[in-house]
């Protein structure tokens, strides 16, 4: 079992999703939420960086946190899963660590 | 102590600079605590972490405590893993020697003192999270 | 499976513990155990009885204290990081010859090894912060 990153700033303000990228190993999932979600949109200038880690690692954004900052899943960058609450305690339990980009 | 016959291997994430805010100095609390489990126990610095092992801290103008010299003690708690990462050095124009020498005496070899930090490449340190069983970040 | 949450900022300016209830109500309604939830950093300020918000605002504080009641939740407040804050229980507060205390029910106050123990005994320990 691998591991689950979280990432909850937007790659704007921080560079968690970037240091994430950089250090998780390939096969590794990554959760976009909270403020991380801005990094799971389209045509913004780091989605680029998601597009190309996606043939290592598997993405998904919490919506909840998408809808709370009058975003739309429609927007989301193709390939990420868009999951809930229960998805994301589901994707806690399907990984053997949980490691937070603080 | 508590938890006899667990051991499960800990990695204590610092990305953070000393002092801007309390994270590095709340983090290494916790080592200092965690150091009483017999866990496998490997600190990483990487991003603005690494800036908390520099040499010649020095916060007499700022009205805060001096905690560096703390890091030198780790290896009398038996913490001997401690990894930076090459890149982030690299990438903030510093090498290993603006770091402080951090070393532990081997039991296992007449209480020999050996160095406990190593500067890893991305690749290793990847690999080295990866095979994290609880990672804390700070 | 057995969770350990961590909680790594306190109420209000940053969402973590927000986002750490939600998914600690989640983990719940799935039949989850939920080993401990501990504070840390400005986390321990989760814990204050003397917040009061406005309200139509949720209170996190007493969301966590509820939820803990029903399900009989382990939250605890680090020792060390709550006595830098000014957050005391009824013993601390003696201890240290303090006028009041302001801990919420359902809290505790403990060291540093409850944390090292979560992730002992926890299947999954998730932090959150900033």
């Amino acid at each position: 079992m691998s591991t689950l990153h979280l990432v909850n700033k937007s790659p704007f303000e921080r560079n968690s999703l970037d240091a994430c990228l950089r250090l998780a190993a390939k096969g590794s999932a990554v959760l976009l939420f909270e403020d991380g979600v801005i990094g799971a949109m389209q045509n913004t200038k780091h989605s680029d960086a998601i597009n190309t880690a996606m043939s290592d690692h598997k993405f998904y954004v919490l919506g909840p946190d998408i809808k709370a900052r009058g975003l739309n899943d429609d927007n989301v960058i193709d390939g990420i899963n868009v999951i809930d609450y229960d998805g994301f305690v589901d994707l806690t339990t399907e990984h053997k660590t949980v490691q937070s980009w603080l | 102590m508590e938890d006899e016959g667990v051991v499960k291997k800990f990695c204590y994430m610092n990305r953070k600079a000393p002092y801007g805010t309390i994270y590095a100095l709340e983090s290494l609390e916790v080592v200092l605590i965690a150091a009483a489990f017999d866990q496998d126990i490997s600190l990483v610095f990487a991003d603005d972490g690494v800036y908390q092992l520099t040499n010649n801290q020095d916060t007499d103008g700022i009205g805060m405590k001096n905690f560096s010299k703390t890091y030198t003690a780790l290896g009398d708690y038996d913490i001997k893993k401690i990894y930076v990462e090459k890149e982030s050095l690299e990438e903030r124009g510093l090498t290993a020697d603006d770091l402080q020498a951090l070393k532990y005496e081997d039991e296992d070899d007449d209480w020999a003192e050996k160095d406990s930090l190593f500067v890893v490449g991305r690749e290793e340190l990847s690999k080295i999270i990866d095979e994290q069983d609880v990672v804390l970040s700070f | 499976m057995k969770f350990g949450i961590v909680i790594n900022e306190g109420p209000y300016t940053h969402q973590a513990s927000d986002s750490a209830l939600q998914f600690t109500k989640s983990a719940l309604a799935k039949g989850h155990e939920i080993f401990r939830v501990f504070f840390y950093h400005d986390g321990v300020n989760n814990g204050t009885s003397l917040g009061v918000p406005p309200q139509d605002d949720r209170n996190l504080p007493n969301q966590w204290s509820e939820l803990a009641e029903k399900h009989n939740l382990d939250l605890v407040v680090c020792v060390a990081a709550a006595q830098r804050r000014g957050m005391l229980d009824e013993d601390e507060m003696k201890r240290h010859g303090k006028e009041a205390n302001n801990l919420v029910k359902g809290f505790r106050i403990s060291g540093l090894g409850q944390l090292i123990e979560a992730g002992i005994q926890a299947d999954r320990l998730v932090t959150f912060g900033d």
